[in-house]
């Protein structure tokens, strides 16, 4: 027994109705509850043959936007330098275009990815952006690590991303 | 040595009163910014960077052409000078590129550090820079960007006091000022590439290395050069396991700050190259097949039972280190009792000269003849071999130059067992190669011609290292990769360091070597040879030592 609680501020014992005591009463006021809630709207989305509308902020797996063709990307590391879980991993090399380097290799280790969205806020070059997808499975470890074939990206299909980041930047 | 006192930020000193402010500065730990100023070259002076205060004095001055005198109080660190400063970056930055990340210099740019450290953090210039060509190749081994650089003359100075070659120069006027080759010169000097080093900004870059990796991302182990008898110190740049870039590392008793474009291109190439051995291999007729070490162990000792021990010789090996040597030398002499120990050494005469560059292409014939062998007395070994009265040769890694003379009296072997790092002409007649380690991949120590015991100390994991756990310097990949991810994890090589080989050979013979490490067997040499008395790793530290008694030539006593 809890000595700083006084026998008399225990009230649950002495202080019940009748009718409460009875139980039932009790059980059809929970019951009605519920019943009502089956004429309300329903707010579950029935996933997958339904999708959640998302909000423009969404942070999906990150992809690297290609224009005209080549990546965006320069291969500066800043983003793998950043990166908390040390998904991604950059190989630069040389390239005859104006940019001077272009990544090799570049590959996001989905599994430790926590989408986070650090590498997307410190590209210099808008090249890698959060997309707004975000289902991603793999049977096996290695069809985790997305490479560049995964990550690329046509500008078209991210210019709402790039919008929002102009917007609120 | 006239001295002078004076006062900096309130510190009085006494200092050598020919020095000037940065210097007398620098040797009392206070640093004075400066992108121009370099120990080793003449003072410029047109950074500005480094303007102090002097009491009296009605402008700031210089810190690096104003030389000290007697009675001085200088300021480096109030309002005055730190307006001064933030003012002059304003100025070096007007025309700067932001280019950092595409930038081989980040992350150990002094330009950058200084935008850091002594800029006001914005800048006022909304003008359009002045653009200038990005790309453009100084010479073989330099890639310039016009761009980025802020015209600080360190390589022109380089060039003309260091290297000894007048190949740059300033060209144009005011902001379109650049610097250019001579007229049909091109920067190819044997130590062209010391400009990239002490290129304050990415104006200069390696061609070698460029964006092969971000600095950050590498681990540097200090070590030595071993492409020849210099035995310049350097500093291994590793990531993934993989040998990226070498630079050198400040010693004044050998080096300085400098080191030859050779060494610094050529040393590393061998590790990954396609004619690195991985497993040992043994000839069987005409091909050679992997074996596993206990096997190609075991092939030597019974091989070399056959012969009379007479007929059997040791080759040292003055590519190897002083800790190879020794147990190859103890081996020798307690197996086989033997005076049949010979060295080769790897000399170009004609590719010698005074600033560092050594004809003697090996890092350590100066440590095998602290073990009484010298290589005059090889030709002697090339009669036996010929008369038949040497029918089998156990040897250290060495390429033998591709000897001819050599290579014609090793056929006649009866049998021949070598080390190697690499497949070369001497290992297609070999019948056992042994896979040793390279110089990057062991732990020893090597001497110099002046007589400088140097560590080598491993900057590559074989297969026999974990790259955490056996007391390699770690990159942030190799601190924190799991078992499952892909990077931190490359290339390793099933190879030994010749020490361990030989040790385990000896064991077979019934001779004991219980050696845990390399340096218990550099305690053990310390002990047998006096040359070396007294020394540890620890002593020997990062600069090395100068060995005791320079022309030594006695015999080691063994066992």
């Amino acid at each position: 027994m809890n000595e700083f609680l006084k026998k008399s501020e225990i009230k649950r014992l002495k202080n019940l109705t009748f009718l409460q005591r009875l139980y039932i009463p009790e059980i059809l006021k929970g019951i009605r509850i519920t019943l009502r809630q089956i004429f309300k709207p329903s707010f579950t989305i029935q996933y997958p043959e339904q999708k959640f509308i998302k909000p423009e902020s969404f942070r999906g797996r990150p992809v690297l936007v290609e224009e005209n063709g080549v990546e965006r990307c320069v291969a500066c590391g800043l983003c793998s330098r950043v990166c908390p879980a040390l998904a991604i991993d950059v190989q630069s090399a040389e390239t005859e275009l104006e940019k001077e380097r272009y990544p090799e290799i570049f590959e996001i280790n989905m599994l430790r990815c926590i989408f986070c969205g650090f590498c997307e806020e410190v590209c210099p070059e808008e090249a890698i952006i959060m997309s707004s997808d975000y289902e991603l499975s793999f049977t096996d470890y290695n069809s985790a690590i997305y490479g560049k074939d995964k990550l690329l990206v046509p500008i078209e299909k991210v210019q709402d991303r790039l919008d929002h980041l102009h917007r609120t930047r | 040595m006239h001295t002078a006192s004076i006062t900096i930020d309130g510190r009085k000193l006494l200092v050598d009163s020919k020095q000037t402010i940065i210097e007398a500065a620098a040797s009392n730990g206070i640093n004075v910014p400066h992108f121009c100023w370099h120990p080793k070259l003449s003072v410029s002076g047109n950074c500005r960077i480094c303007l102090v205060e002097v009491e009296k004095m009605p402008k700031l001055v210089i810190a690096c052409m104003t030389q000290v005198s007697d009675g001085m109080i200088i300021n480096t660190t109030n309002d005055r000078v730190i307006n001064a400063r933030e003012a002059v970056m304003e100025f070096i930055l007007l025309n700067h590129p932001l280019d950092c990340p595409i930038c081989d210099e980040a992350g150990e740019c002094k330009l950058q550090d200084y935008a850091f450290s002594h800029s006001s953090g914005f800048s006022r210039f909304n003008e359009d820079k002045v653009h200038k060509p990005k790309r453009v190749e100084l010479g073989q081994h330099v890639m310039f960007d016009a761009e980025r650089c802020i015209l600080c003359s360190r390589c022109i100075r380089f060039c003309d006091e260091i290297a000894g070659k007048h190949q740059l120069q300033f060209v144009q006027r005011g902001d379109t000022t650049t610097i250019e080759t001579f007229p049909g010169e091109k920067l190819d000097n044997p130590y062209s590439m010391n400009v990239v080093d002490i290129c304050p900004v990415g104006a200069l870059t390696n061609t070698d290395f460029r964006f092969k990796s971000r600095v950050w991302e590498m681990s540097f182990t200090n070590s030595v050069c071993t492409s020849c008898s210099r035995g310049c110190n350097i500093e291994v740049g590793v990531r993934n396991n993989e040998a990226l870039r070498l630079a050198p590392r400040l010693n004044e008793n050998v080096n300085s700050y400098w080191m030859c474009d050779n060494g610094r291109l050529n040393s590393f190439k061998n590790i990954n190259s396609p004619s690195r051995i991985n497993l040992s291999q043994i000839k069987i007729g005409n091909n050679y097949s992997d074996i596993i070490w206990e096997a190609a162990i075991q092939n030597i000792v019974d091989n070399l039972k056959v012969f009379k021990k007479n007929e059997v010789a040791f080759l040292l090996s003055s590519e190897a280190t002083n800790e190879d040597n020794y147990i190859m030398f103890k081996f020798a002499k307690e197996a086989f009792s033997t005076e049949n120990i010979y060295c080769y050494k790897h000399t170009e005469m004609n590719d010698e000269d005074d600033i560092l560059i050594r004809g003697d292409k090996t890092p350590n014939s100066f440590g095998v003849e602290t073990l009484g062998i010298n290589s005059s007395k090889l030709q002697e070994l090339i009669q036996k071999i010929n008369s038949g009265e040497i029918k089998a040769i156990y040897s250290l890694e060495d390429s033998f130059q591709e000897n001819e003379d050599l290579f014609n009296s090793f056929s006649q072997l009866k049998y021949f067992a070598l080390h190697a790092t690499n497949n070369s002409k001497f290992t297609t007649i070999a019948n056992i190669v042994l896979s040793a380690s390279t110089s990057f991949e062991k732990s020893g120590t090597i001497i110099n011609f002046q007589g400088q015991i140097q560590r080598l100390i491993p900057s590559i994991a074989t297969e026999e290292d974990e790259r955490s756990l056996d007391g390699f310097e770690l990159s942030r990949w190799d601190k924190f990769a799991a078992w499952n991810d892909k990077w931190g994890k490359g290339p390793k090589r099933n190879s030994r360091s010749s020490w361990k080989i030989v040790s385990e050979v000896a064991n077979n013979f019934g001779i004991k070597l219980k050696f845990k490490s390399s340096e218990e067997v550099f305690l053990e040499l310390t002990q047998k040879n006096s040359a070396f008395s007294g020394m540890t790793y620890l002593k020997l530290g990062s600069q090395g030592m100068k060995i005791k008694n320079k022309n030594i030539n006695s015999e080691v006593k063994v066992s």
